[in-house]
């Protein structure tokens, strides 16, 4: 049994996952695809059958752009990336947890980086 | 006409001729975009968490402000408007959220999702009208081939943004008619730049901001324009091809003869 909680993935996400019948469209259109361990359709059914921990674990969290392709497109409403999301919250809402801290922004800046990108990528990777 | 107006952090830094052309343009054309007097930035991302509150209260405080203005509250930035309208959404729909922002802020009046968000470009075409704004094109961008980027954050959710169609727009190819250009369609136009994960890994937005500028020049596009700062930077630091990249508000005052 996982020390993390399937119900509070579902109750964050708002995502009825028995939804899914498993056709592998969001992943098709996912533009993080080649970078993913798991991908959006993976997800979905991992977390139905309750395999938080592993999701937790995988570099996969961090790798959604937000692009909602996979909430576009998915034929039966399942709103893949409210569970991608769902996930990564579980994971930085930890303490100790953030996956990008204010200390790290200084090196990644270059000249015309928009200020968009910084704050997105905060919000994303960090509590 | 007056309207409420939301800049968004960026444009007041990386992105300042987005937002200087944008009101320019307006005024020209009769359109008073009054700022909110007191914003804090959207934070680029909508929380998609039904439970994560103090992250949509910037937005729901700017919507609320608008509201008691008596305005339609109008956005540029794609993110920005993004986030407005999904947390105007939650804030109209999803009663637990709602109850949660309201008892946080307790302001005045609760708030329930009354203000409407309005794009800069709905604002082209619902309010001004496309064949009315090509009536005020003085400098027509006569012979120009422009591709439209789209990327992701305009269209959808579509559900929920419900500006264009999302898999066939055309809100920008018929901006790009109306200031005398010629758009071109290109398959990647509603596909993903590589957003904010530039910022930890360059590789994956040079991978699609390539595919994306390629797909644009195959096509014959000899320009792109989009209404987001980071498609923006993306498309034009992060694809292998080059081509100009421009905001659609500077080529929008350029028509209209106001670009300084
Ligand atoms: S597109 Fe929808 S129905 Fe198909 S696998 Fe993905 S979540 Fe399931
Ligand atoms: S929102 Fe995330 S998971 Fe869904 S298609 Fe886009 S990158 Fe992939």
């Amino acid at each position: 049994m996982s020390k993390f909680d399937k119900e509070q993935i579902l109750r964050t996400s708002g995502v009825n996952v028995l939804k899914c019948m498993r056709c592998g469209k969001c992943s098709a259109t996912c533009p993080s695809y080649d970078e993913m361990e798991y991908h959006p359709h993976q997800f979905v059914y991992m977390v139905e059958k309750g395999e938080i921990d592993k999701l937790m674990q995988s570099p996969s969290i961090y790798k959604c752009l937000s692009c909602y392709a996979c909430v576009e497109r998915c034929p039966r409403g399942v709103e893949p990336a409210k569970i991608v999301e769902a996930v990564r919250l579980q994971v930085i809402r930890q303490a100790g947890k953030n996956h990008l801290t204010p200390d790290d922004i200084p090196a990644l800046l270059d000249e015309d980086l928009p200020q968009q990108a910084i704050v997105t990528a905060m919000r994303k990777y960090s509590k | 006409m007056n309207f409420s107006y939301y800049p968004g952090c960026t444009l007041k830094n990386k992105a300042q001729d987005l937002d200087r052309y944008a009101r320019l343009s307006a005024e020209k054309l009769g359109i008073h975009l009054e700022e909110l007097s007191e914003w804090q930035c959207c934070g680029g991302a909508f929380s998609m968490g039904k439970d994560e509150i103090a992250s949509k209260l910037a937005a729901v405080r700017a919507l609320a402000a608008a509201r008691d203005a008596g305005q339609d509250l109008v956005t540029l930035c794609s993110a920005c408007h993004n986030v407005l309208k999904q947390a105007n959404d939650a804030m109209a729909h999803d009663e637990e959220f709602s109850q949660h922002a309201n008892n946080y802020m307790q302001l005045d009046k609760p708030y329930k999702g009354e203000t409407r968000v309005v794009h800069y470009l709905e604002l082209l075409r619902d309010v001004v009208g496309f064949d009315a704004l090509k009536k005020a094109v003085v400098n027509p961008l006569k012979g120009q081939k422009i591709a439209a980027y789209y990327g992701c954050l305009l269209l959808r959710p579509s559900k929920v943004m419900q500006m264009d169609n999302p898999e066939n727009p055309k809100i920008l190819e018929d901006f790009i008619r109306a200031i005398g250009a010629e758009p071109v369609l290109y398959a990647n136009r509603n596909e993903c730049c590589g957003g904010y994960a530039v910022l930890e890994d360059r590789a994956i937005a040079q991978k699609k901001s390539s595919a994306v500028v390629a797909n644009a020049a195959d096509q014959g596009a000899q320009r792109l324009i989009t209404a987001c700062p980071l498609c923006e930077y993306n498309l034009r630091k992060n694809a292998e091809k080059a081509l100009p990249v421009s905001y659609f508000t500077e080529l929008l005052a350029e028509a209209l003869g106001v670009k300084e």
